[in-house]
């Protein structure tokens, strides 16, 4: 730790003097995977693609720029990881857990980016958000679960049953779920959870807690978010406030959302690629967290689920629906 | 293609090979629509990492992961045979019982492997050999062995009476084969060598994922199928053989399609270019048969 201490400020340094540098001409690659394409994920390539034109890296200027899905097949995740590996690019961003678990366990020399991933530690990508010392480092999208609880109490402040549908075979919703169940008792709450395993369970998962629970959490469970829908219906129905975690779902009938701007968090993603790419180790660079959180609410939604939203609450959310 | 990229198809697709002999033994040589294979792979990945993550001998997990395998075709055979359910409705129901049984093993979605002992870390020589080359090289053994003990059961008195179930029944009864038995067993070898597939790509891979046995029936189907249009052959050193080197070429098809930038491709076309190529590998035949008609004629 007292050598990392030293090392850190000489590398900010560097950094800077590299910054002010004019970007280097020579070719340099990025190779982006993901898991699945779907929109949160396709953000963060597109964020990560942005951040990178704006340093000044582009493919005009010769950029070696590729990117690869495993269309949701774990095998593929691993040809691609190797794929990747044998061309040898600078640095290699692998979007959510499994695509991030083949490419880590495909090299040790690689620098390895990840990105969206909730619990880099369960996954064994890296040993502790200290910096890992090895060619892997990255940015999780693990949500500060405290402020999400504020944010239930914030839109319904005398809530004793927080029910969540989610999906049990997911890395991301299963964390979620299980630190839910520790937490809520210490606010007075208890959880009450639903699962979900294919998106046309969503909707009869939800209707499951109607009676019994006072708000409706989600996590960005893929499976609830693809069926946004179904879980607006019975919010609307059963007057069930719904609360999310991704932005997105305010526009589709949630009443209020706390979360990341995955657009954001490949921004933050291609920071990291061009630190890289301009000379710092990864093993140096501690992973991060989810700098952006957005509060987006819906006061239609609140009025449908039969809610009044506090003004306070408005006023700090970047985007309000009325 | 990078040599990189065809040594990670290689080392893939020798473990793809070991669901396509599953899926020879159980579609082919029984005619039993097995379905079981989406749940007995990834049962086989969860059973090696949980019992690996508990510091267990790699060696004895991926033993482990092969009899649950094994319990898993039989419980599909089982329910065909004694409580006459349709064969593939009876796999379905096991397949899907499978996916809640999994999470109940690994206890979360996803249990990695990275930082943990697995055969091909324990095995791994300290030099002289990448790891990359080293992982192939063992799954080609593996992969010959698995082979050959296959090959040689098939033809014991057993072996015959279990080919004899498959394509007829009711005289094999008539020859006092008890073919019930005979598909229970069956149905066990080859969901044994499924999971046995899981359990190793669980610990090449860097972990095991719930997801990973959707479609494992459709690749194992298709390199069933594209071997045998390429080798056919009733002898069964082919048949087998036949069978490996398609879910190989499977793989190869894959990792071709993934570097296919270069013809104006992109990411979201994956699967369809596979598709094609896999097309392709199974047109060739016929449009060899038509050259030789048309050369004879």
């Amino acid at each position: 730790m007292i050598q990392l201490k030293l090392v850190r400020p000489l590398l900010g340094a560097l950094l800077s003097l590299c910054a002010a540098m004019p970007v280097a001409t020579q070719a340099q690659s990025v190779a982006v995977t993901s898991i699945v394409e779907h929109p949160a994920l396709d953000s963060i390539k597109d964020g990560v693609k942005a951040a990178l034109e704006e340093a000044g890296f582009t493919e005009e200027k010769g950029l070696n720029w590729q990117f690869q899905t495993a269309q949701g097949n774990t095998a593929i995740a691993a040809q691609i990881a190797r794929k990747f590996v044998g061309d040898r690019p600078d640095v290699i961003v692998a979007i959510a857990t499994p695509s991030a678990q083949a490419v880590v366990a495909a090299t040790r020399d690689i620098p390895v980016v990840y990105s969206a991933v909730t619990d880099p530690v369960a996954a064994q990508l890296v040993e502790s958000f200290e910096p890992s010392g090895t060619n892997v480092t990255g940015v999780s999208d693990m949500l500060d679960l405290e402020r999400q609880i504020e944010l239930i109490r914030a839109v319904v402040p005398n809530a004793k049953t927080v029910g969540m549908v989610y999906n049990p075979g997911e890395a991301n919703s299963a964390v979620v779920v299980k630190q839910m169940r520790e937490m809520l008792p210490e606010y007075g709450m208890t959880l009450m959870e639903a699962s979900a395993p294919r998106t046309v369970d969503v909707g009869a998962a939800a209707r499951s807690l109607i009676g019994n629970v006072d708000v409706i959490y989600t996590n960005t469970d893929n499976n609830v978010v693809s069926a946004y829908e179904a879980l607006v219906k019975v919010g609307n129905d059963a007057q069930i406030p719904l609360v999310a975690s991704d932005p997105d779902s305010v526009k589709r009938g949630a009443v209020a959302a706390l979360g990341v701007n995955y657009y954001d968090l490949g921004l933050q993603t291609g920071a990291m690629v061009i630190d890289i790419l301009k000379g710092a180790e990864p093993g140096e660079m501690p992973s991060q967290l989810s700098e952006g959180l957005e509060l987006h609410v819906n006061l239609q939604a609140a009025t449908k689920q039969g809610v009044t939203l506090s003004n306070d609450l408005i006023d700090s959310a970047a985007n309000v629906i009325r | 293609m990078s040599l990189y990229s065809m040594w990670g198809a290689l080392e893939i697709g020798l473990i793809f090979g070991l669901v396509a002999l599953s899926v020879l033994l159980s579609f082919r040589i029984l005619r039993f629509p097995d379905l079981t294979v989406d749940g007995s792979f990834p049962l086989g990945a969860a059973v090696a990492a949980v019992l690996i993550q508990a510091d267990w001998d790699p060696f004895l997990a991926t033993l482990m992961a092969v009899l649950a395998g094994a319990l898993a075709g039989a419980l599909t055979a089982w329910l065909n045979i004694r409580l006459k359910i349709m064969d593939l409705l009876a796999s379905i129901l096991v397949m899907i019982a499978l996916y809640s049984i999994n999470l109940r093993i690994m206890g979360a979605p996803n249990i990695p492997l990275i930082m943990e002992p697995t055969v091909f870390s324990v095995l791994q020589p300290e030099q002289g050999i990448s790891d990359y080359v080293f992982r192939s090289l063992l799954m080609i053994m593996i992969v010959v062995i698995v082979k050959c003990a296959l090959d040689a059961y098939l033809v014991t008195r057993s072996g015959l009476a279990m080919r004899a179930t498959g394509s007829n029944p009711r005289m094999a009864r008539a020859q006092g084969v008890a073919t019930g038995g005979m598909v229970i067993l069956g149905l066990a070898i080859a969901n044994a060598l499924c999971a046995l597939g899981g359990a190793l790509f669980a610990q090449s891979q860097g972990g095991a994922d719930i997801s990973m046995g959707i479609g494992t029936i459709v690749i194992g189907l298709a390199a069933v199928i594209v071997g045998e249009s390429i080798l056919s052959s009733r002898k069964l050193f082919f048949m087998t053989l036949a069978v490996i080197v398609g879910a190989v070429l499977y793989r190869f098809f894959v990792a071709l399609a993934l570097n296919a930038d270069f013809i104006g491709l992109k990411a979201q076309d994956l699967n369809l270019i596979t598709a094609v190529l896999v097309t392709v590998a199974l047109v060739i035949p016929l449009l060899r048969k038509r050259l030789r008609v048309r050369g004879g004629g």
